[in-house]
């Protein structure tokens, strides 16, 4: 059998009518050369931005956009950046957040192996808009056809006068660093993230002091996802107006990068307005379930996000919409599970994955994962006692006093198994088995 | 003792960086690459090139999911666990790679060809079920598949 065959069995990435700015410049099969990209008007927004605009006028545009962080949280970039003071004598730094690893999440990895000028030309203007002069891409292990893209894609934006100094024959200069990790979901944390690139062990930091103020290296530093900075070019070339009116409702803002998987007919990434319905997605996107299967949830979000069952069939995937409905936008990586699916299966896998990454920094994340992993094992194994539900929804409460976001985000699934099928975990206690046959 | 090329490259990977231990990840992965795990003698080499004790790189490797500080065979075949994964079979595919291999996961062959590790979430999730060995995702991949994939990389070992 011929491997390289497996390799573009399923083509991720396609520009469709929707891919706006993200997926605009891709071309079918591998990644768009520096030339192509030039000639479509890539490196227009810095050319712009470094004849005409201020650093501020660049923060501002961004804050008139409304961007917000397309890595999990949602929070708004410009604001994020406008934390940095600006008056601090030494360096500051840019992180882009490459660690891709919430399971069910492979949105920046398309977006990388297709298109990395976008990202460099988003971290310059990011970088102009902080008064930062070194940069750099953390990425994580596995994702080294991305790490090779971007190390080319520097050195074409190298030769070509925009990294380096004196970038466009302006008084700007930066240089941008790939920074390999070797494997470990805590790195995706901020702090943690910046412990790692140092070469610490990856535990994340306490908060305050935030990474705006004393970040890498003590330095002031600001950290974005690949998505937030790759939508920076779009902003700056076309406006803050034009980039919300992109979103599929008045609310919202830009598009969005949606990864699916699992069991829909055709699992693939792609740009769709930001707030595009669930519903459609799976169903117009995605090619509706694969045959014989139908729909009984999905995470909308990555591996941390409570499930979304056939009533949030409407809901507007946008981070607002999303969590009035009981979950998280999160990296808009959905995961669809068909009838077959046990949801407390499902969420054993996702606690399992979560209690091995724990860094074992803090107690209740190092201590109360495993007890959580054990209390649904004993369930799915049709041991578990009417008093485990009890057990678990005290958890869902108390994991939230962990150190960092990874034990709350944790107890999302749990929290969602707990509300919306409640109903099948009792099943699993009064039948002394798996209802489903799974175990 | 290490190549005098290699020795050199990851010294000047450590010049290049604003810290030594800025490196350590690509001075491990570097002896990584030599001895095919991070052997006690290459944890002493890395302590020494990156001017760290051998405590502190240990307290380094032992953190990272893909830097073996225990013996690995030629090959090693990383089953992503995760849920993606999961939804598309791959505990029936790490099952029929333990048959077929004849070890449970997490052991190595007689003959140290293949070492057998289920993984985090390998960014493949589209392509479900899938594995990565070197540097390379496959997926979705059956179990007949993923065994075929194995045996070519075993022979060209």
């Amino acid at each position: 059998m011929n491997t390289s065959d497996l390799l573009i069995a399923r083509f991720h990435g396609a520009a469709t009518m929707d891919s706006t700015i993200l997926f605009k410049h891709n071309r079918p099969g591998r990644a768009v050369t520096f030339d192509e990209y030039l000639a479509n008007g890539g490196f227009k927004a810095l050319r712009k931005a470094l004849a005409g605009m201020s650093p501020n006028d660049v923060q501002q545009a961004v804050i008139d956009s409304g961007l917000r962080g397309r890595g999990g949280a949602g929070f708004p970039t410009g604001r994020k950046w406008s934390f940095v003071p600006r008056n601090l004598p030494g360096p500051r730094y840019l992180i882009c957040n490459s660690d891709e690893m919430e399971p069910g999440t492979y949105k920046d990895r398309v977006l990388l192996e297709h298109n990395p000028h976008l990202l460099v030309e988003g971290m310059a203007l990011t970088s102009f808009a902080l008064g930062v002069e070194r940069a750099f891409i953390f990425i994580r292990r596995g994702y080294e056809q991305a790490a090779l893209n971007l190390r080319n894609a520097i050195a074409e934006a190298h030769k070509a006068g925009f990294l380096g100094n004196a970038i466009c024959g302006s008084g700007f200069c930066l240089e941008l660093d790939v920074h390999l990790s070797a494997g470990r979901y805590i790195c995706g944390e901020e702090t943690a993230l910046m412990n790692a690139l140092e070469g610490i062990r990856a535990n994340p930091r306490a908060k305050p002091p935030f990474p705006a103020v004393k970040g890498l290296w003590g330095q002031p530093t600001v950290v974005n996802n690949v998505e937030t900075l790759a939508n920076i070019p779009a902003i700056i070339a076309n406006g803050p107006t034009w980039f919300k009116a992109l979103a599929a409702t008045p609310e919202g803002s830009g598009t969005k990068l949606f990864c699916v998987s699992g069991h829909v007919r055709d699992p693939i990434c792609l740009e769709l307005p930001i707030g595009t319905p669930l519903g459609e997605i799976i169903d117009t996107h995605c090619g509706g379930m694969r045959p014989g299967s139908s729909f009984k949830a999905c995470i909308p979000g990555g591996a941390s996000t409570p499930y979304f069952t056939k009533e949030h069939w409407a809901v507007a995937m946008d981070f607002d919409p999303v969590a009035k409905a009981g979950s998280r936008l999160g990296t808009g990586g959905v995961v669809v599970f068909d009838q077959t699916t046990c949801m407390v299966a499902a969420t054993l896998n996702l606690v399992r994955f979560f209690a091995r990454e724990s860094c074992g920094w803090c107690t209740p994340c190092r201590e109360g994962l495993p007890f959580v992993r054990h209390t649904l094992e004993r369930i799915e194994a049709g041991r578990g006692e009417a008093s485990d539900i009890d057990i678990l929804k005290e958890h869902v409460h108390k994991l939230n006093y962990a150190f960092c976001a990874l034990a709350p985000g944790a107890m999302g699934p749990v929290e969602g198994l707990l509300r919306l099928f409640e109903d099948e975990v009792r099943e699993h206690i009064t039948g002394g088995k798996c209802p489903l046959g799974k175990h | 003792m290490i190549p005098t090329q290699l020795r050199q490259e990851l010294e000047e990977r450590v010049a290049q960086a604003i810290t030594p231990r800025e490196a350590a990840v690509d001075v491990m992965k570097g002896l990584q690459g030599h001895y095919g795990w991070l052997t006690d003698e290459a944890v002493a080499e890395a302590a020494l090139i990156l001017g760290l004790s051998t405590l502190q790189v240990e307290e380094l490797a032992t953190f990272y999911e893909m830097i073996y500080r225990r013996p690995v065979g030629r090959v090693v075949v990383h089953v992503c666990d995760s849920i993606s994964c999961w939804a598309m079979g791959s505990e029936t595919l790490l099952h029929h790679l333990e048959q077929h291999l004849g070890i449970a996961a997490g052991a190595t062959t007689a003959d140290n060809a293949v070492t057998l590790l289920p993984c985090c979430c390998l960014g493949n999730c589209g392509n479900g079920p899938a594995l990565m060995i070197g540097d390379r995702l496959f997926g979705p991949v059956s179990p007949e598949q993923a065994a075929a994939i194995i045996a070519g990389h075993r022979e060209d070992q």
